[in-house]
């Protein structure tokens, strides 16, 4: 016999209700960078736009930057963390496979017993959270749940590659996702182009580089084996970032049923700050739309960017709550995804 | 179809909005990065750019073969074809 199962009761929609980021306490200017690598400051800011990012130290792991930023979130989003549901964390560079970090993060942030689990998407990895979370919450899964992007990205760069040394950076930023009565975070474009995966990838896998044969696998100026690091091919990237994501940026708008003269605020990932001007230009935003351009003194910090970017965004003044934002993450996959928010 | 002469031209107006390079500079012997200041970025900017102008395809591979303007007009030549 079928039984009648009851069904899921959500809210009519979610919402971001507070953000939050933690930013390492280390920076580090393009000089240190030039030490390793034969270019220049010039070179680098007019290559990527960036002048400085943060490097975590020894203490600032993956769960204390998350941690952090998590405590800024919830305390805008003016919740308790008891509160949470469900806790998201999307991360590439947390180095502890099993178990994932998001269950010791909702434990020591004192969030009880929420759903807790780690996804990877790359630089989309923040955009993949908030559209699940919004989806936990319309589906009744959850009432509050907690959104953090977080990198070390340090540890996974060739700082003896010219083409990348500058370019990573580490952090973390969070949102709280809750109930709202009006759509604030509208229909998710995303997807992947799996054929381009080696357009952005870690240099070696974790088991060849277990096998530390020097004859097979990269080494260093000292002759020793390379640690893995992010490694990209910069024209097809730039290329399939510029002109394909600003195609996707606009179906967001579309799906959102407005314009990007409606927009306020566009917060793209913080990749590189050629990129941001270039989709700046394909997309034809107005003049008024504030522009997140964080990527000058954070680099990139992946799946952290997004939510780090909208901290600043609003913290400088430049945005404000209730302001309508475009945001799209896109990265290694390749993967996207793009959507209109309201600011918390 | 566009004829070699309006092929450089049209490039030289490309790299000039790209690049603030003045169009009489944009000559078959000069290279992009070297005597343009054309970067690989802003290469990927004029190769798109010419795509769409000319209605050709210039993948990725091919654009790291195209050092001088000469390369990229006999390319769009024959990829025209």
């Amino acid at each position: 016999m079928t039984a009648k199962i009851n069904p899921s009761k959500g809210a009519p929609h979610a919402r971001i209700v507070g953000v939050g980021g933690y930013r390492p306490v280390r920076v580090v200017p393009n000089e240190v960078i030039l030490e390793h690598i034969d270019s220049s400051d010039e070179w680098i800011r007019s290559r990527s736009g960036i002048a400085s990012r943060h490097w975590a130290g020894p203490e600032e792991t993956v769960a204390e930057m998350s941690i952090e930023a998590a405590g800024k979130a919830i305390a805008d989003a003016g919740i308790d963390a008891s509160d949470i549901d469900a806790v998201v964390v999307a991360t590439v560079s947390h180095f502890k496979q099993t178990p994932a970090v998001a269950t010791e993060i909702a434990h020591r942030i004192g969030a009880g017993k929420p759903a807790a689990f780690d996804i990877s998407a790359g630089c989309a990895g923040f955009t993949y959270g908030l559209t699940l979370g919004k989806g936990m919450i319309t589906d009744g899964t959850a009432g509050h749940v907690l959104v953090i992007g977080v990198e070390r990205l340090s540890d996974l760069t060739d700082k003896e590659d010219r083409a990348t040394a500058f370019l990573f950076g580490d952090g973390a930023g969070a949102v709280v996702l809750g109930p709202s009565k009006e759509a604030a975070i509208g229909p998710t474009v995303w997807g992947s182009e799996g054929d381009k995966s080696q357009t952005i990838t870690q240099t070696v896998a974790w088991d060849e580089f277990r096998s530390g044969d020097v004859s097979q696998l990269p080494v260093d100026s000292k002759g020793e084996v390379k640690f893995p690091a992010i490694t990209q091919e910069g024209q097809a990237v730039f290329r399939w970032a510029v002109y394909e994501m600003a195609r996707v940026a606009q179906e967001a708008l579309d799906a959102a049923g407005i314009t990007s003269a409606d927009l306020d605020a566009f917060i793209p990932h913080q990749a590189n700050m050629r990129i941001i001007d270039s989709m700046i230009k394909a997309l034809k935003l107005p003049e008024h739309v504030a522009v997140a351009r964080d990527v000058e003194t954070t680099g990139n910090t992946s799946a952290a960017s997004i939510p780090l970017a909208m901290e600043r965004l609003l913290a400088s003044g430049a945005a404000k709550s209730g302001d309508t934002a475009l945001i799209i993450g896109f990265g290694a996959g390749l993967v996207y995804a793009a959507t209109v928010v309201t600011l918390p | 179809m566009a004829t070699k002469e309006e092929i450089v031209a049209g490039l030289a107006d490309i790299v000039n909005e790209i690049a603030g390079i003045p169009t009489e500079d944009v000559q078959l012997d000069k290279s992009f990065t070297d005597d343009l200041d054309v970067d690989s970025l802003s290469m990927v900017e004029v190769v798109v750019a010419a795509e769409e102008q000319f209605s050709v395809k210039i993948p990725d591979d091919d654009v790291k073969n195209l050092k001088t303007v000469g390369d990229a007009v006999d390319y769009i030549l024959k990829a025209q074809a």
